[in-house]
């Protein structure tokens, strides 16, 4: 288990190689020149030259990307050109809020899709079944950013339940907090919930139909079991994956999720840097996501090894 | 002709009997499968609605899409005005049959040109395998490492926003899927008995991969089309959401959604109908996949039905 993890670490090696040489080309591929940008439209030569000099925007391509690759080494992701901010810091109080977003709307994409997928799968062509097909084919063409405007409608402004947006300190206002916390989570959910409702259902119904489900009723072992003891695990094993894989999904909702909501996530970050052409925070927020894509697909791995005691990896 | 295909062993009988007319009768009778699927038929009804008005769009607004009515701001849904103002007095239902053209061609032409560029690398990877597979699959698969939206965002951010340019990052970011489903594909079909006839002939490796390989999987290819489609119209409706695609005063659905949401209290018409819109057209795309997928599947047809 231990080589694997290792294997696996040390492949992620080539594809961090080439994320971190199109990271870096982010600024350089910028129409315009940096020192431009940082400096205004007002700059004179000298002082352009004198920016150049101080950012290594003089030196050969290859070189200022070493440089760069050193500093993201040690953890120095560059300054927001806007308010001077280290990105580094940026991320660090953007992080806890998008994390705590993904668990959440994970949560709710769990809590939606389990009870619909089994239930779908144990009758298919059934009520339940309907309205699992026709829930994830809604929840698949709804845009995220439209959900959220019909919640906000709906709980907010109709109902005066929850905020419109934002997110109170959880210490000061845990109750607000929390509140704040449901319609992105929900928004988020419902759209993870889609194929995972899909892909559970299509699972059940494999394992449901396998030689071995058989011999468990002809032993007379109750539904509810068979259903839990049996079924249940095996169906689970591809449906992680799924899970896993919609962590991309995960963070793409949370650009735009966290945007609609001002969720101070990682993901709107990603946008304001967009927005105020603040390239090294773009270049620190897009490593952030790529690198907690691939951790998280290694996790997905990792993962079935502990579900299902048949998969060992050597 | 058409009811004796109905009858499978009919339809064996004349595989066997006229080989000629083999390939036509799959396309009928892939038609005539869709046309009894129903979702697959409701999709078709509802792309083939939302492609006509975005064709006649200028003939059904009722006004134009920039006509301002400065005394009707915030108008609600009346008889004059279908689905209400907006901030300027401008129609809403007006803008939104405008914005059908930007959301209908992004989905034709994107998806015309993500797969036009990834079949092609996907047939010659697939066939001709060694180093251009090796570098094109893994440079895919590095596009692929972003989350879709993310990689359009950092294209725009490079090319800077805009309605061709937003257009162009949709059609990127759906080029891996195309040649990785294409690579796939020929890897599956050249080791066949009629490619290797097609080679024992003498058939160049250009007709054996348009003539021969690329007609074989036409049907994986449009339920790829037709999906991919659906996935454009939400990306380009994000990327307007986000501000980097169609600039205003231009009408988009995802660009009137994103003023709209500063507005809600006053006009939550503005929030709710450019949505109905991208959902109506991505529901028609994903239902048309739906269908295509069982339709064009002998196996999937009969679990189906």
């Amino acid at each position: 288990m231990g080589k694997y993890v290792l294997k696996r670490l040390l492949q992620m090696i080539p594809a961090l190689f080439l994320v971190s040489v199109a990271v870096f080309s982010i600024t350089h591929l910028i129409p315009g020149d940096p020192a431009q940008i940082i400096a205004g439209p007002n700059a004179t030569d000298a002082q352009l030259a004198a920016l150049r000099a101080q950012f290594g925007l003089d030196k050969p391509l290859w070189v200022q990307y070493l440089i760069w690759l050193q500093h993201v080494l040690q953890g120095d992701l560059g300054k927001s050109f806007i308010n001077n901010v280290p990105a580094a810091t940026l991320l660090r109080y953007r992080i806890p809020a998008t994390v705590e977003l993904a668990v959440a709307s994970t949560l709710v994409a769990v809590l939606i899709a389990f009870p619909l997928g089994i239930l779908a799968a144990l009758k298919p062509g059934s009520l339940a079944d309907f309205s699992c097909t026709l829930f994830s084919a809604l929840s698949f063409a709804i845009p995220g950013f439209w959900l959220a405007i019909l919640l906000i409608l709906l709980f907010s402004l109709a109902l005066g339940w929850l905020p419109p947006s934002g997110r109170p300190v959880l210490a000061e206002d845990p109750v607000g907090h929390l509140k704040a916390l449901v319609m992105p989570a929900l928004t988020l959910g419902i759209g993870i919930a889609a194929k995972l409702t899909r892909y559970l259902r299509s699972s059940m119904l494999d394992v449901l139909h396998q030689d071995y489900i058989c011999t468990a009723r002809a032993k007379g072992l109750q539904e509810r079991i068979i259903l839990v003891r049996h079924a249940l695990p095996n169906a689970l094993i591809p449906v992680v994956t799924v899970l896993g894989l919609q962590v991309g999904d995960l963070l793409s909702g949370a650009i735009i999720v966290e945007s609609v909501f001002a969720w101070p996530g990682v993901g709107r970050l990603t946008i304001q840097a967009v927005g105020w052409r603040d390239y090294s925070i773009l270049q620190a927020n897009v490593l952030f996501i790529v690198l907690a894509f691939m951790v998280v697909n290694l996790l997905t791995d990792l993962t079935y090894a502990w579900i299902d005691p048949r998969i060992r990896y050597e | 002709m058409a009811t004796s295909l109905c009858n499978p062993e009919v339809r064996g009988l004349r595989a066997n009997l006229e080989p000629t007319q083999r390939v036509e009768s799959l396309t009928l009778l892939a038609v005539r499968a869709l046309l009894r699927h129903r979702s697959g038929v409701a999709g078709l009804i509802l792309t083939a609605f939302l492609v006509l008005v975005a064709l006649l769009a200028p003939l059904l607004a009722p006004y134009d899409e920039l006509e301002m009515h400065p005394a009707d701001r915030f108008h609600p849904p009346s008889a004059a005005y279908w689905f209400g103002t907006d901030e300027f007095g401008r129609d809403i239902f007006s803008r939104i049959v405008m914005g059908s053209r930007i959301s209908v061609s992004v989905a034709f032409i994107s998806i015309a040109i993500a797969t036009a560029i990834g079949v092609l690398v996907g047939l010659v990877a697939g066939y001709a395998e060694g180093w251009f597979d090796a570098l094109t699959m893994r440079f895919f698969d590095f596009l692929l490492a972003f989350p879709a939206i993310l990689l359009a965002i950092v294209i725009l951010a490079i090319m800077g926003p805009g309605a061709l340019n937003a257009m162009l990052a949709v059609a990127i970011v759906n080029i891996p899927a195309f040649a990785r489903l294409m690579r796939a594909n020929v890897l599956a079909e050249k080791g066949k008995d009629y490619v290797e006839a097609a080679r024992a002939i003498g058939a160049r490796p250009a007709r054996i991969l348009f003539r021969t390989i690329l007609p074989n999987t036409v049907s994986t290819l449009l339920v790829q089309i037709t999906v991919s489609m659906a996935s454009a119209v939400l990306l380009e409706s994000a990327l307007s959401f986000l501000g980097l695609g169609t600039p205003l005063p231009r009408a988009s659905w995802g660009t009137m959604l994103s003023i709209g949401r500063g507005y809600l209290p006053l006009a939550p018409w503005y929030g709710i109908f450019p949505g109905l819109a991208i959902t109506f057209l991505v529901m028609g795309f994903y239902l048309l996949g739906d269908g295509l997928r069982d339709a064009l599947d002998p196996r999937r047809q009969k679990l189906r039905r």
